[in-house]
């Protein structure tokens, strides 16, 4: 049976202890939840990905007050109202655009940061794979907002991917009308996209980025070395007062203020582009409406998803299909095909070093190949890069198996 | 005691099984096509007042139709393929009064970009993914895996209605010419 303190005054420390476990809840969530001091500014990026979270959710609220989701007035309604009428509207969505780039930016840093320091093995399997549900949810999140300002660029854009579901040969175009709802995006298409980016994904977003930190909870965050830390040990040489000998430091208040930090540099950043250099994020050909009888000349995806999209191109539609399939899953068996027992840096892992910096590379090369025009040198290299991206995951288990242990490690 | 919490259990289940199917249908159907959509699927073409080598470009279920009153020599200026043909003896092309006309959708079978007509090449290039097609819709280069798709028509003296399956059609649909 709990108990109540009568005497305790409502909201004081103790009647909302007794209550909430409020100081529990703080023990176990911040100020004893423990963080390696061996790492650097690259460990701050979960923590700039949340707070480009928040950014993205509170200027969308904005946004969705004078955001219209039909086809006849979606352009106008961001163009000309919130634009040119709305106050400071300009300003929601300037910030709502570079986040929703500068997001993915961040996230492939946090990604290959995980694969350098090999922060998806070892108790962290789970972290890489609600990791990668954020990343495809994110994918969908911004895909469907593409679609919103309803200019040519969302509507091919919509025709393209949704085309994808036709999967090549199977010719499966009911599954397309259904989708779209329509024969080609229309309306149905348009309200649904809305729904979809405004509701249902954020909340599955919000939900992954709790299972996410959760899964990060039991196994603590790797570290520079990839060396096991005894945290129930070293915590207590904190509490003790031998701060200085101790290999980790509390999350609240020690780590949150080199997070802070960096989340500083990265704001006065963000913000300088927001103000200075929005039109990045800003695809011109998206400025015309949507104008089902004219394609743009050329077609391409935000460039983060240029990598994958250049791994489509090159090939014959069924095996273009096949090439794409296996680039948007091959990430998540990543803990699976790293046959390596080696918790370390890349630097230290023989093959893996090169393995590691020719798929970084390779992705670059992609980028860019997906934005220059398929045409002569462009396709050769295209190609090569494609078949590069798949030959290096086949090679992964092989190489890594041949890795030899590193000594002080199981 | 456990026994018959187990088949409560089961029981409950069950009911939560198919209840969560049927709202699986009805989500399903939600998402469908509406009525209204699909009934305004049908488009009539008039072709007594068309000239030759022109790209003509209609709208049929929101789909741009390209309309083409092939010229007697069209062959393609040239073809990555080899596929040098003459498109005006292809047996896609749709007999109407004395003159033959090419009827298609306008989408590349790739990824549906809508390629453009080159007149004086007789033959269409996406800019997309470089696709190239000549006067019949035939492939001329890859990345489309399949001519352009022929929609249902029928005849009717100079007319053509589009989402209607006449005879013509279902005799390209048979000799496998409509895609």
């Amino acid at each position: 049976m709990a108990h109540f303190d009568p005497n305790a005054k409502p909201f004081s420390h103790q009647w909302m202890n007794d209550r909430l476990a409020i100081d529990t809840l703080k023990r176990v969530l911040s100020t004893e939840y423990w963080i390696p001091k061996n790492i650097n500014f690259l460990w701050a990026m979960g923590m700039v990905l949340a707070a480009t979270f928040g950014v993205l959710l509170i200027s969308g609220i904005f946004l969705l007050m004078y955001y219209i989701p039909d086809t006849k007035l979606a352009f106008d309604s961001v163009n000309h109202t919130i634009m040119g009428e709305v106050g400071y509207g300009w300003l929601w969505r300037h910030m709502h655009a570079v986040a929703a780039s500068v997001v993915f930016l961040i996230i492939y840093i946090h990604m290959f940061t995980g694969i350098y320091y090999g922060s998806y093995k070892r108790g962290r399997e789970l972290i890489w794979l609600s990791g990668m549900l954020l990343f495809v949810t994110f994918s969908a999140e911004a895909f469907s907002g593409y679609m919103l300002p309803w200019g040519q660029m969302s509507y091919w854009a919509g025709m393209v991917i949704t085309n994808l579901f036709s999967l090549g040969s199977l010719d499966l175009q009911g599954l397309v009308e259904w989708i779209r709802g329509d024969y080609v995006p229309g309306q149905a298409f348009l309200g649904r996209f809305f729904m979809l980016h405004v509701v249902l994904l954020p909340l599955i977003i919000m939900a992954l980025i709790v299972l996410h930190f959760g899964t990060l909870r039991i196994p603590h965050v790797n570290n520079q070395d990839g060396e096991e830390i005894d945290f129930e040990a070293e915590a207590e040489k904190w509490k003790a007062g031998k701060r200085k000998e101790a290999k980790v430091i509390p999350f609240n208040p020690v780590f949150m203020s080199k997070d802070v930090f960096v989340l500083g540099i990265y704001f006065i950043i963000y913000f300088y582009l927001v103000f200075y250099h929005f039109e990045f994020a800003m695809d011109p050909v998206n400025f015309d409406p949507a104008d089902p009888l004219k394609t743009p000349p050329h077609i391409y995806p935000e460039w983060y998803f240029l990598w994958s999209y250049e791994i489509l191109r090159p090939f014959s539609k069924n095996a273009g299909l096949i090439a794409f399939g296996f680039a948007q899953v091959i990430f998540f068996f990543l803990p699976f095909l790293d046959r390596s027992p080696n918790v370390a840096p890349a630097s230290r892992r023989g093959l893996f070093k090169f393995w590691f910096w020719a798929l970084l590379i390779d992705m670059i090369v992609l980028t860019i190949m997906g934005k220059v025009p398929p045409i002569g040198i462009y396709t050769t290299i295209g190609t090569i890069a494609a078949w590069t991206f798949i030959l290096l995951w086949v090679a992964l288990p092989f190489i890594t198996k041949l890795e030899k242990p590193i000594r002080g490690q199981k | 005691m456990s026994d018959r919490r187990d088949f409560f259990g089961k029981a409950l289940g069950a009911f939560a099984g198919l209840g969560a199917l049927g709202a699986l249908y009805a989500a399903k159907r939600t998402w469908d096509p509406l009525p209204s959509v699909k009934a305004a699927g049908f488009t009539t073409i008039d072709l007594s007042n068309t000239q030759e080598n022109v790209l003509y470009t209609e709208m049929w279920r929101g789909k741009p139709i390209f309309v083409i009153k092939v010229p007697k020599n069209a062959k393609p200026s040239e073809a990555p393929n080899g596929n040098m043909e003459n498109a005006y003896d292809d047996k896609r092309l749709i007999k109407v009064g004395d003159s033959k006309f090419f009827i298609a959708i306008g989408l590349c079978t790739h990824l549906g970009c809508i390629p453009a007509y080159y007149p004086d090449k007789h033959k269409f290039i996406c800019a997309c993914h470089g696709g190239q097609f000549n006067a019949a819709g035939e492939v001329l280069k890859s990345p489309p895996p399949s001519p352009l798709v022929i929609p249902p028509f029928t005849v009717k003296g100079m007319k053509v209605v589009l989402g209607e399956a006449g005879p013509e059609y279902k005799k390209l649909k048979e000799a496998g010419l409509v895609a």
